[in-house]
């Protein structure tokens, strides 16, 4: 990690006070203020090695907040199912006179729906595959929003990235014959994180040069890539000839990620997901870019004054969150799909801002919320084939977490923790930086 | 910790005073709202009341298991008329039915899987979109019954039945019907996505009105299908892109649209209605009774999928099941035209009448249900 502040001329010591700081000064209280700040939260010392703090994540009150939230959402999403359920709102009639039926009722569908959703994300072979399938582009999407989240920026545009990424994955796939795997296969993926690339850069550039807020322009991006796919894949580049619905020609053989066992999904693009969660750890966590980003992200003003360049890293963290995004995208097409669809993207991209809330912008967290996630979409197929509950309750369960830990008090109330137990530490910059 | 308690009890109070105390089990209460805290607190706190859930019907153990489009079980049109069939295999035939909704397509594969994991009897697919996800299930588990809807494949397999519809022919009667009632002159329709199942009515509600053109001399138009191309949303689902389509086509004058894009078609109501005028041909289901926009509804191209559906679910547990194709007609009332309820007297005796006529002609072959047979 860069000291550059500590090589920068000191403030005039004269004229001590808040009013006349030098903007060196300023910066370098705004920065160890900063590591004050992240120590406080996780009860460590700035230097401490990687085994303190890991222990410090799994224990540190940050995680209870979020595993919490999770408890309660649960809870919540249970009473939704009772109050769903006929036979429980029957049962609650004549509550009064036989209070036992209308609990029984209720525990009764309630815990059937639970395990359903539980055996159907860990259940068995099968199921575990299909819990990493979907958590496979989640965790992509996921870090994709939490790196610029790093930097403060707020990437909405995931899912424009995610199409990005996929359709240019997809047309090197079908369109590029006659490699063998290990050159075809890698050169798509790279054409899909390149699109993803490109299309985070636009809204970076966009801010830092202009001034325009990532969060506006990566909408209106999302808009564009879903609307132009629309369209491409009508055209005879993309549409597979035998069709005239919006369907695209296959991705070779050659191009797709080799599934690990026969007849079940997993494939290897797992890997490369987890292989880029490693890189990023170390990108973001432990290089001499991240802590630009991270000190940006914390004050650009100050990381400035300090010598950083904030618009440049301001770019490369929304460029980097679209190559994430945009290997998801690669991921779908040549992992799992085999070909582009409209809509293939399904919300994906915005389903990673959920993931990299809950992981709380870490790296290891975005993982590991990308994870859950991916549990509770293959066990809520189960929950829904099995017991008939909605899989939509999933979705409210997802968002009643998101709801929880934006409101850290509300856990707080509900759970009786003591506040300074509870990290503070903020998710997500407001609107205006 | 005071409050917590005091909110509580106050739920707990609420609790009393709005549930009804009565002691008949079949009483419904109309305040389910204000149940959850009670229901919260104890379900959590007391897991002594576990009991395994049981079934209490006597059933065969028949499990039919139906996989949808997207849109949804609930789309009051194209998924949900195939569901109605298996919810009435389920009540008359004491069957088990399951139901996995597809939110992308990402979905039909997992989904499919699931039910073949799950061990469903009989798995149904509803649409032709799930058209190669079944084909590829149905050739790996060769013991497993598929039917699926809107999909007729070159090859035939014994475990997969095509259930497809000659929907252009009560497409045409309901062109027919739209040209003779029209005040403008003009008719509209657009589709969901440009595949057979859907264009199929297009071409079938094209050919009706041209029809009543030549037989009449008049110059009905149709805006949004021209035999090849047309309007299209690219989805299901948004009924905002239906309201957008529907606006543009009644800015081009039409009363009368035929939205063919399942759910998208109850943006084409709202529009309408916000509009003032207008008319709807429904499409897949009665509109007049599946929708709440009735009163909108000249009349619906019925495709009766929940019949094939059941009558699929029937061969199965009789032990009569076949595979290939099935496809349901206007002669065997696979497909028809609703009635027009309340616009009964909006559209002209000499139409009502000639309808009889042009059916028992579609099903003679004498009248041609291809648009490019008119000019």
């Amino acid at each position: 990690m860069t000291d550059r502040h500590e090589d920068d001329p000191a403030g005039d010591p004269a004229e001590s006070g808040p009013v006349a700081l030098s903007e060196a000064e300023v910066a370098r209280q705004e920065i160890e203020a900063a590591k004050e700040r992240e120590a406080a939260i996780t009860h460590l010392e700035p230097g401490a090695g990687f085994g303190k703090r890991f222990v410090a994540a799994v224990t540190g009150t940050s995680v209870l907040v979020t595993i919490l939230s999770f408890v309660a959402a649960i809870v919540i999403g249970g009473v939704i199912i009772a109050l769903t359920e006929p036979a429980v709102r029957e049962a609650f009639g004549y509550f009064f006179a036989r209070p036992g039926d209308a609990f029984r009722e209720a525990w009764d569908v309630v815990s059937a729906a639970y395990v359903a959703l539980f055996r159907g994300s860990l259940g068995g072979r099968a199921q575990i595959s299909e819990t990493l399938v979907s958590a496979t582009p989640l965790i992509l999407t996921g870090l994709a929003v939490a790196v610029p989240l790093r930097a403060g920026l707020f990437n909405i545009g995931a899912e424009g990235q995610l199409i990005a990424g996929g359709m240019l994955a997809g047309l090197v796939g079908f369109s590029v014959t006659g490699l063998p795997l290990v050159v075809h296969l890698p050169l798509a993926a790279a054409a899909g994180i390149a699109g993803g690339w490109v299309y985070g850069w636009l809204p970076g550039v966009l801010k830092a040069r202009t001034g325009a807020h990532e969060v506006i322009s990566t909408i209106m991006l999302n808009n564009i890539a879903r609307l132009v796919t629309a369209w491409m894949i009508s055209t005879t580049l993309f549409r597979r000839p035998d069709r005239s619905d919006p369907i695209s020609k296959s991705v070779e053989a050659s191009a797709q990620f080799p599934r690990f066992v026969d007849g079940l999904r997993v494939n290897t693009s797992l890997l490369m997901a987890l292989g880029l969660a490693v890189f990023v750890f170390w990108l973001v966590e432990r290089s001499t870019r991240g802590f630009e980003l991270n000190a940006v992200g914390l004050n650009a003003r100050a990381a400035r004054a300090a010598g950083m360049d904030p618009d440049r890293t301001v770019i490369r963290a929304m460029a980097t969150g679209g190559a994430l995004a945009g290997a998801a995208g690669a991921a779908l097409i040549l992992g799992l799909q085999h070909r582009l669809t409209i809509g293939f993207s399904a919300g994906l991209g915005f389903d990673g801002i959920t993931v990299a809330l809950l992981g709380r912008g870490r790296i290891g967290g975005t993982v590991a919320a990308g994870l859950l996630f991916g549990a509770l979409r293959a066990g809520g197929r189960s929950m829904q084939a099995q017991t008939g509950t909605s899989l939509d309750l999933v979705l409210v369960i997802q968002a009643l977490i998101i709801v929880f830990i934006a409101a850290p008090g509300l856990v707080r109330a509900i759970f009786r923790v003591k506040a300074d137990d509870l990290a503070t530490g903020q998710v997500a910059k407001g609107w205006g930086s | 910790m005071k409050t917590t308690r005091r909110m509580f009890a106050a739920a707990v109070v609420g609790a009393l005073v709005l549930t009804a105390c009565g002691d008949a089990p079949e009483e419904e209460t109309p305040d389910a709202v204000e149940e959850p805290e009670a229901t919260d607190e104890e379900t959590e706190g007391d897991p002594a009341e576990e009991e395994p859930t049981e079934e209490p019907a006597e059933q065969t153990d028949f499990r039919g298991c139906l996989v949808t489009d997207q849109g949804g079980v609930d789309d009051q049109s194209f998924n949900q008329t195939a569901w109605e069939g298996m919810v009435r295999a389920e009540q008359e035939l004491g069957i088990t039915a399951d139901v996995l909704e597809s939110t992308s397509e990402a979905d039909f594969e997992p989904n499919i899987q699931e039910f073949v994991t799950q061990g469903c009897d009989l798995i149904v697919t509803v649409g032709f979109l799930l058209g190669e996800a079944t084909e590829a299930a149905a050739q790996a588990n060769p013991d497993q019954n598929f039917a699926i809807v809107d999909y007729a494949y070159d090859a035939d397999y014994d475990n997969l039945r095509e259930l497809v519809f000659g929907t252009e022919e009560a497409a045409f009667l309901a062109g027919y019907a739209a040209a003779g009632t029209t005040e403008s002159g003009i008719v509209g329709t657009y589709g969901g996505i440009n595949i057979p199942p859907v264009t199929v009515f297009m071409d079938g509600f094209l050919a009706g009105v041209r029809y009543y053109n030549q037989e009449n001399g008049t110059d009905v138009q149709v805006e949004g299908w021209d035999g090849s191309d047309g309007l299209f949303t690219g989805n299901f689902e948004s009924q905002d892109d239906g309201r957008n389509f529907t606006d543009q086509l009644l800015q081009a004058g039409a009363d009368i649209i035929m939205p063919v894009a399942g759910p998208v078609g109850l943006g084409t109501a709202a529009a309408i209605e916000d509009f003032g005028s207008g008319m709807i041909v429904w499409v897949d289901t009665d509109g007049y009774e599946s929708t709440q926009y009735g009163a909108l509804m000249l009349t619906s191209v019925m495709k009766n999928m929940d019949v094939a559906v059941f009558d699929s679910v029937q061969a199965a547990v009789d032990g009569n099941w076949e595979g290939g194709l099935v496809v349901g007609t206007l002669e065997n009332e696979g497909v028809g035209l609703a009635p027009f309820h309340d616009f009964e007297d909006t559209v002209p005796q000499e139409v009502r009448d000639a309808l009889d006529g042009l059916r028992q002609g579609i099903i003679s072959g004498e009248i041609s249900v291809d648009p490019a047979d008119y000019s």
